[in-house]
C-alpha cells in the first residue's frame, strides 16, 4: 500500500497550507493513521475544529470528503445502504410477461438496484477519498455496531450481494463530543486523537492566519484573554471558533488594542451564558 | 528487545488503564513508522494507540516520563537509522550511565554561578520566556539545591520543595510584575495586569514542571522505571476516593464530574424513551388503520411516561465527609430536570434546608459555597449529630414527605455517641416511595467506632459504599 505521507513534518507543512495549524500530536496520529491504515477517533471540547480537521486532510490530501452526520436514530439504510425498492417493482412489473422467475430473482438484486449510502460510497469509490463519521456519540449503542466492520476491515457485507471490499483504503475520521462513553469495540479499532483547547502560542497562530486584517499585537491579546478567561470556572469555556469570532468582531470595529472596556462589552461574542459574562467581566475588571 | 516497552504497558495496566491486546500489538507496530529520536511523536504515537479516553492522559504521561524521560533531546543519537534494538539499548546504556554520576552532561558553565546570578538568570529567562535556558536552570536548580542522595527513601515531593523553597518563586513573580510595571514606564491598567500575571504565572508554572521532571528523572536514576513508576502510581479520577483525596486530586474530581454529569443526563434521558411500550393507543391505531383501508395493519402505542421520581436529598456536610456531599449535591443538581423536584437538607447537629440556593442560581459551585457559608446547620457544638438532625427534620418536614419521594441520606453516620432516634428512619420508610443511605466510608470501617450505619441500615432500602466517582455515578444511575 502506497503511503500518502513520508513524515509527521510532511502532515504538519501540508496542513499548514491549508490553513490548519496542527500540534505534534494533531499531525502525528494523522501520520500515523495513514501508516497504520487505521480510523482516527477525534474527542474534545465543542469547538476546537474536529471537523475541520477532517475537512482540512481531505483538502491537502485532494481527496474527495464524504461525511456522515450521525444523529438518533440513524440505520442501516442511511448509512450503509438500501435497496431501491420502487425501481425493484418496476423491474418486476415491466418483465411480467416474458423471462423467468430466476432471471429476475438474480437481477433485481444487482448493482442498479443498490442505493449507496455514505459509508458504502466510501468503499466503493475509485478516487482517494477521506470519510467523516461526525459526532458519533449521538448514534445509540447499537448502531455503533454497523461501524464495526467498515472500520477494521474496510468492507461492508450486503447479504443479496456478498462482501465489498475496499478499493483504496479511505482515511476515516470520527468525531465525538464525548456526551456518552463509546463502547470499547470501537474505540479498540481506532486511534484516539484528543484535541484540546490550544495552547497561548498556538491560537495566536491560529487567530492571526484566520482572521484577515489582524495585527500582530491584536491577536496576542486576544489570545491572552482568552487564556485568562479559560482558566475561570465556567459553564462553558470560549472555544476556537468563538474566539475567532471575537476577533473579527474586533477587526471590525477598527481596534488595535482592546481596553478593559471594550472587552468587556463584546464578551457576549465570547461567552454565551449571562452568569459566565458576568463572571468574566468581574474578574477582568477587578483583578 | 521490547521489554521496555511491555514493561511500560504492564504498568499502564496496574495504573489502571484497560489496555488490550490488540492495543498493545498497534502500539508496537506505531512505533516502527515513527523516528525514534522525536521522543514527542513517539509519545503521541503511544498515546493514541494505547490511551482511549481523555481523564486517563494524565496517568499515562507520569508513567511515560518515568520509562523513557532518560530520552531527552539533548541525547540525540548519531546514527539515523537505528533500529529499535539500538533505541533501546542506548536507553539502557544510559540509564546505567546516569546511575553511576546522576546530573553528568548538564551545563558545565552553570557549576560556578553563584546562587544570586542564578536566580537572576532564571528571572531574564521567566521573562523572556526562553525554554532551553529554563530547563538547563531547571536542571541546574535540582542539582544544587534538592540535595538529592542516591538510595535515600524518600519520595519526590521531598526534593521538588526543598528545590522550589531555595527559589521562591512566589517572590519571583513579583519581581516580575514589578519589573513589567517599570517597562511600561508607570501603571498598567488592571487588565494589562492581570494579563502580564496569568502569563508569568503560566511561565513559572511551566519551569514548576521541569524542575519536577528533571526530579523523576534522577529518581528514575537511582532506583529504576519499575520501583518508581510504583510509587507514582495514583488513582485514576474516578477511582480516588472523596474522603481522601488532596486538594490537586480535589480540582481533577471537579473537572472529571461535569463530563460525567453530561453522559449520565444524556443516558438516562435516552433510558427514559427507549425500551419501554406503553398500552395501545386506540385512537391512534385506528387513525392508522385507514391507510390500509379499516384494517388495522399497524398497531400503535402509547408514548411511555414513567414518573420521575421527587428527591429528597439529606446529606451531612460536617468536616470529614463534606467532600462527599458536596460532591452528591453537584452531580445530583446537574441533572437535577432527570426529577420531577429536588430537595435537599444539610445538617451537622442542627438541620437547614438548602434548596432556595440553588434555585436562585445557575451556577452550582456558587450554590455550595453559599450552603457553606450561610446554612445554618450547627447546633449546640458543631459535632455531627444525626438523631437531633433526624428529628428536627421529622418535626418540620416530616409531612412533606410522600409516595412519590424518594430520600437519600448521606453521611458516614459517624453520631458521636449520641441517641440516634433511628425510629424517624423508619417512619421515613414506611411514607416514602424509597430510602437509601449512601456511605463514603469503606465498607470494612461501618459500625465501628461511633459508625451507626447498620442500625439506621435496616430500615432503608439500601445502603450503599460510595466511595469515588465510580461508585457514585452507578448510584444515580440505578435511581433514575
Amino acid at each position: 500500500m502506497a503511503h500518502r505521507f513520508d513524515s509527521v513534518q510532511e502532515v504538519r507543512e501540508g496542513l499548514r497550507n491549508v490553513n490548519y495549524l496542527a500540534d505534534d500530536g494533531i499531525a502525528g496520529v494523522v501520520f500515523l493513521a495513514d501508516r497504520l491504515g487505521k480510523p482516527v477517533l477525534v474527542e474534545g471540547p465543542a469547538g476546537t475544529g474536529k471537523t475541520q480537521l477532517a475537512k482540512s486532510v481531505a483538502e491537502m490530501t485532494g481527496a474527495r470528503l464524504i461525511r456522515l452526520q450521525c444523529y438518533e436514530g440513524l440505520d442501516e439504510s442511511k448509512a450503509l445502504y438500501e435497496w431501491n425498492y420502487k425501481k425493484q417493482l418496476l423491474r418486476i412489473q415491466a418483465d411480467r410477461n416474458s423471462g423467468s422467475w430466476s432471471e429476475v430473482n438474480d437481477d433485481i438484486f444487482g448493482d442498479e438496484f443498490l442505493l449507496t449510502r455514505p459509508l458504502l460510497e466510501a468503499i466503493t469509490a475509485d478516487e482517494p477519498v477521506v470519510l467523516l463519521i461526525d459526532e458519533v456519540d449521538r448514534v445509540e449503542v447499537e448502531t455503533e455496531a454497523l461501524l464495526l466492520e467498515i472500520l477494521s476491515e474496510y468492507q461492508v457485507s450486503i447479504p443479496e450481494l456478498g462482501t465489498i471490499t475496499a478499493k483504496q483504503v479511505p482515511l476515516v475520521f470520527l468525531t465525538s463530543n464525548n456526551t456518552r462513553e463509546l463502547s470499547e469495540a470501537l474505540k479498540r479499532r481506532c486511534l484516539f486523537l484528543h484535541v484540546d483547547y490550544p495552547q497561548m502560542e498556538r491560537e495566536k497562530e491560529i487567530v492571526v492566519t484566520k482572521v484577515e486584517g489582524i495585527t500582530e499585537m491584536l491577536a496576542d491579546q486576544v489570545a491572552r484573554i482568552v487564556r485568562s478567561i479559560r482558566q475561570l470556572d465556567l459553564k462553558k469555556s470560549p472555544s476556537v471558533s468563538e474566539t475567532l469570532d471575537w476577533a473579527r468582531t474586533l477587526v471590525l470595529l477598527g481596534l488595535d488594542t482592546i481596553e478593559a472596556e471594550q472587552a468587556k462589552e463584546t464578551l457576549h461574542i465570547l461567552l454565551k451564558y449571562q452568569s459566565d459574562i458576568t463572571k468574566a467581566a468581574k474578574e477582568l475588571a477587578v483583578d | 528487545m521490547l521489554d521496555l516497552l511491555s514493561g511500560f504497558i504492564t504498568e499502564l495496566r496496574n495504573a489502571g488503564l484497560p489496555v488490550s491486546l490488540t492495543e498493545n500489538l498497534d502500539a508496537m507496530e506505531a512505533i516502527q513508522h515513527i523516528p525514534l529520536e522525536d521522543r514527542e511523536a513517539f509519545k503521541y504515537a503511544l498515546g493514541a494507540t494505547l490511551v482511549k479516553n481523555n481523564a486517563h492522559w494524565r496517568s499515562f504521561e507520569t508513567v511515560f516520563e518515568v520509562y523513557f524521560s532518560l530520552r531527552g533531546p539533548e541525547y540525540k543519537i548519531d546514527g539515523t537509522e537505528s533500529d529499535l534494538d539500538d533505541f533501546f539499548r542506548e536507553m539502557q546504556e544510559q540509564m546505567d550511565q546516569m546511575r553511576q554520576g546522576p546530573g553528568e552532561g548538564s551545563g558545565g558553565a552553570m557549576e560556578q554561578l553563584t546562587a544570586e546570578e542564578l536566580m537572576s538568570i532564571l528571572m531574564s529567562a521567566l521573562m523572556n520566556g526562553d525554554q532551553a535556558m529554563m530547563r538547563a536552570l531547571a536542571r541546574q536548580a535540582v542539582q544544587r539545591f534538592a540535595g538529592m542522595e542516591p538510595g535515600r527513601p524518600v519520595g519526590g515531593t521531598y526534593y521538588l520543595y526543598r528545590t522550589l523553597r531555595n527559589l521562591d518563586l512566589d517572590g519571583m513573580l513579583e519581581k516580575l510584575m514589578e519589573q513589567s510595571r517599570q517597562q511600561v514606564g508607570g501603571d498598567l491598567t488592571s487588565l494589562e495586569e492581570r494579563l502580564e500575571r496569568d502569563e508569568y504565572q503560566d511561565r513559572i508554572e511551566k519551569f514548576k514542571q521541569e524542575v519536577e521532571a528533571e526530579i523523576r528523572r534522577r529518581l528514575v536514576a537511582d532506583r529504576g522505571a519499575e520501583a518508581m513508576a510504583k510509587t507514582l502510581r495514583k488513582p485514576l479520577p474516578e477511582d480516588v476516593e472523596f474522603m481522601h483525596a488532596s486538594r490537586d486530586e480535589m480540582q481533577n474530581l471537579k473537572k472529571a464530574l461535569q463530563p460525567l454529569t453530561r453522559k449520565l443526563a444524556a443516558r438516562l434521558a435516552r433510558k427514559r424513551r427507549h425500551g419501554r411500550k406503553g398500552p395501545l393507543d386506540f385512537r391512534n391505531t385506528v387513525r392508522h388503520s385507514l391507510a390500509y383501508g379499516g384494517v388495522p395493519a399497524e398497531p400503535k402505542f402509547k408514548y411511555p411516561r414513567p414518573a420521575k421520581p421527587e428527591l429528597v436529598v439529606v446529606a451531612d456536610i460536617s468536616g470529614s465527609v463534606a467532600a462527599f456531599a458536596r460532591f452528591t449535591l453537584m452531580l445530583v443538581y446537574a441533572i437535577s430536570n432527570q426529577f420531577s423536584k429536588v430537595r435537599a437538607f444539610v445538617f451537622i447537629d442542627g438541620i437547614d434546608e438548602v434548596t432556595d440556593y440553588f434555585k436562585k442560581t445557575e451556577d452550582i459551585s456558587e450554590a455550595i459555597h453559599r450552603i457553606n457559608t450561610e446554612a445554618d446547620v450547627v447546633w449546640v457544638d458543631g459535632h455531627s449529630d444525626y438523631g437531633h438532625a433526624f428529628e428536627v427534620f421529622w418535626d418540620r418536614w416530616g409531612k412533606e414527605i410522600g409516595p412519590k419521594s424518594t430520600v437519600i441520606l448521606l453521611g458516614d453516620a459517624r453520631n458521636n455517641y449520641h441517641a440516634s432516634q433511628s425510629w424517624v428512619v423508619k417512619e421515613m420508610s414506611h411514607k416514602a416511595r424509597h430510602v437509601y443511605w449512601l456511605n463514603p466510608e469503606p465498607r470494612s470501617y461501618w459500625n465501628t467506632g461511633d459508625s451507626i450505619v447498620g442500625e439506621y441500615g435496616t430500615f432503608t432500602d439500601g445502603v450503599f459504599e460510595c466511595r469515588n466517582l465510580r461508585q457514585l455515578e452507578a448510584f444515580v444511575e440505578m435511581l433514575a
